[in-house]
């Protein structure tokens, strides 16, 4: 079959090739070798410039939040006499003595930047790339299972989490008023790095499921009925054990993933205060992470593939 | 069919099909599509906003699942061996799916290292890319900061990164300015000529006429005839399509009395409410007699339109409706 029309030998409008110009670029052409490892570690690539890009922004928004918690409880309420302690007794039976709230805030607030930044790590971007434009369309199209996209999306969030609490921990030790500084040291490096590996993994995969469930017409409601409730009820601000006089809600924050997070950050950070067994934290993150990432990437999978 | 490329051809479907779920029942957007485009042809799916074209080229392109029929691209099945497929397809999207984050530059440089290329082959491929479609200068840009124009063409430069088999554009100059759109033609022109195997879709009548070699006309999912676009014009009559509108409602049996049907090379007079449409192989003097009927039946013409043989008349005759955009 012949073209209905010769190609012009060479044509004057900008942008548009000349004929020996396309035949280069055909000739020319480097031959394809993605393999899956190789379209992975390209799509992680493609984070780490987006996310080196908006290091300012990134930064800021990672250390803000934390930031002003420690330098109002940790600062400003122990000199201007307000400071707040749990002190032994049925508040934090297994306390021993007098606990400043900094010691207590360390894990909670590390916990919470992982929650933060894994879901906005995640889940913001997904919703703006299924948007009526669909720039998700661009990845998709890259010459991997579209699951492999959604594992990606999980790995990159979870290194953006990491990364989160990681510049949060030396801001929520060192921000405190004269007496103040809370009482930290790491027991167990290994089960410390494991909790954050486990911790980021899970909220990334929450992010993904978020992401692909949320309509984004309703974003706000995240703040207002998924982070504020999760870190409100998450054991931020008070360990689990402190919570046995309300028994009933002791047994209803159990469903929310943040509890264990900020008590397996407790374990192994501030030992001296109450804290879950080190096998239930790990058996929830683990089978959080699991089941999240289970539902996100099959959720992620449908809205890409209509 | 485990090799549709072995016999050249590039894609083929048969009884493709594709129908969504929704709240008020199943919705068909493609009703059993049968397709076949061989090596280095420039193939166009014409058909008014939704017809069925983009869910056609998504099922093509493994974006969109069918719940029908199969299909093949480069030989490859789409459900089956959706990897295989992407592997060897480019694809300019309707919408500017350029990655918002990333410069010009990088937009090319990761896509080909999605496709395995290294961190030095994916930067030359990328400056050879933008060279040649004059956004060198625009290199390094946020792709937020392009015109429509340069957008496309950035979309086109990213899909040829790793020298697909096959091409697949969806309407890729909708909403562009006339210039940038000649432009866009000439580029099309330009690969085409080279040997690059083309299957666009437009609801562009003289698109699909000025680009490609064959045409399927497609409306409400279905492929309603299909070849090139001479072989569509006499095979649907290669007629003039001249339509007459009145201020009043035609009365009944107007067209009856006239003997219009009758006449040498009219093939079908059509009347509905305030018009009369003739389709006919000799058109000269038949508007003069439109106008007359209405006289003598005591009618004011409104307004009065000819189309000469083309795609258009090929569609009205094909739906018996006008080309809705």
């Amino acid at each position: 079959m012949t073209a209905t029309q010769a190609p012009p030998a060479a044509l004057d409008h900008p942008g548009v090739p000349s004929a020996s110009d396309v035949a280069a670029l055909i000739a020319e052409a480097p031959e394809p070798r993605p393999t899956l490892i190789r379209t992975f570690n390209a799509m992680m690539a493609r984070e780490f410039r987006v996310l080196r890009r908006n290091a300012i922004a990134t930064f800021t928004r990672a250390v803000m939040q934390p930031l002003l918690f420690v330098f109002v409880f940790a600062y400003v309420f122990p000199k201007i006499g307000g400071g707040f302690n749990l002190g032994g007794g049925a508040a934090a039976p297994r306390a021993a003595g007098s606990i400043n709230f900094a010691t207590i805030l360390v894990p909670g607030l590390m916990a919470s930047m992982l929650l933060m930044q894994g879901i906005m790590a995640v889940t913001f971007p997904l919703v703006m790339e299924f948007s009526w434009q669909r720039t998700i369309e661009d990845r998709a199209l890259a010459p991997v299972p579209i699951r492999v996209l959604a594992i990606q999306k999980i790995v990159a969030g979870a290194v953006q989490s990491f990364i989160g609490a990681v510049i949060v921990f030396p801001i929520v030790l060192l921000v405190h008023a004269s007496g103040q500084a809370p009482h930290v040291h790491v027991t167990n490096w290994v089960l410390f790095a494991l909790i954050l590996v486990f911790a980021s993994l899970l909220t990334s995969s929450l992010g993904l499921l978020l992401g692909t469930l949320m309509d984004p017409r309703k974003m706000q409601m995240l703040f207002a009925v998924i982070l504020l409730p999760a870190t409100m009820l998450g054991c931020v601000y008070y360990p689990w054990s402190a919570l046995h006089h309300i028994r009933w809600l002791q047994i209803a924050v159990l469903v929310n993933p943040m509890v264990y997070m900020s008590e397996g950050l407790r374990a192994v950070l501030t030992p001296s205060l109450g804290h879950m067994p080190m096998w239930g934290v790990l058996l929830a993150l683990v089978g959080g992470t699991v089941v999240f990432s289970y539902l996100g990437t099959r959720t992620f999978t449908k809205r890409v593939l209509n | 069919m485990t090799d549709a490329a072995e016999g050249g051809i590039a894609i083929r479907t048969e009884d493709l099909r594709k129908t969504y779920k929704s709240s008020r029942g199943d919705v068909p957007a493609v009703r059993g599509i049968n397709l076949s485009v061989s090596s280095g042809q420039f193939f166009g799916l014409l058909g008014p906003n939704g017809a069925g074209k983009s869910t056609t080229i998504g099922m093509l392109t493994t974006l969109v699942l069918p719940t029908g029929g199969q299909a093949w691209v480069a030989g490859r099945n789409v459900v089956t061996d959706p990897v295989g497929v992407k592997r060897r397809i480019g694809v300019v999207t309707q919408n500017n799916t350029l990655d918002m984050q990333l410069t010009v530059a990088e937009n090319l440089e990761f896509r080909s290292r999605f496709f395995g290329l290294s961190l030095r082959e994916a930067s030359r491929r990328a400056t050879q890319l933008l060279e040649v479609f004059g956004l060198a200068d625009r290199r390094k840009a946020m792709s937020t900061d392009l015109s429509g124009g340069q957008a496309k063409r950035l979309l086109i430069a990213r899909a040829l990164v790793h020298r697909p088999d096959v091409l697949f554009l969806d309407e890729p100059t909708a909403g562009l300015d006339p210039q940038t759109r000649a432009n866009l033609w000439d580029i099309l022109r330009v690969l085409h000529g080279e040997g690059q195997t083309i299957l666009l879709t437009t609801h562009y009548m003289e698109e699909a006429e000025a680009l490609c070699e064959q045409v399927a006309v497609v409306d409400h999912g279905e492929v309603l005839a299909s070849g090139t676009v001479n072989e569509l014009k006499h095979s649907t009559g290669a007629e003039t399509v001249i339509t007459v509108r009145y201020e009043e409602a035609v009365p009944v049996g107007t067209t009856e009395k006239t003997g219009l049907a009758g006449r040498p090379g009219v093939s079908k007079v059509e009347t509905d409410g305030d018009y009369i449409r003739i389709f006919t192989r000799e058109p000269e003097g038949m508007l003069g007699e439109l106008v007359a009927v209405g006289a003598a039946a005591g009618l004011t013409v409104r307004d009065a339109t000819q189309l000469k043989p083309s795609l258009e008349t090929v569609f009205l005759t094909l739906t018996g409706r006008e080309y809705r955009e």
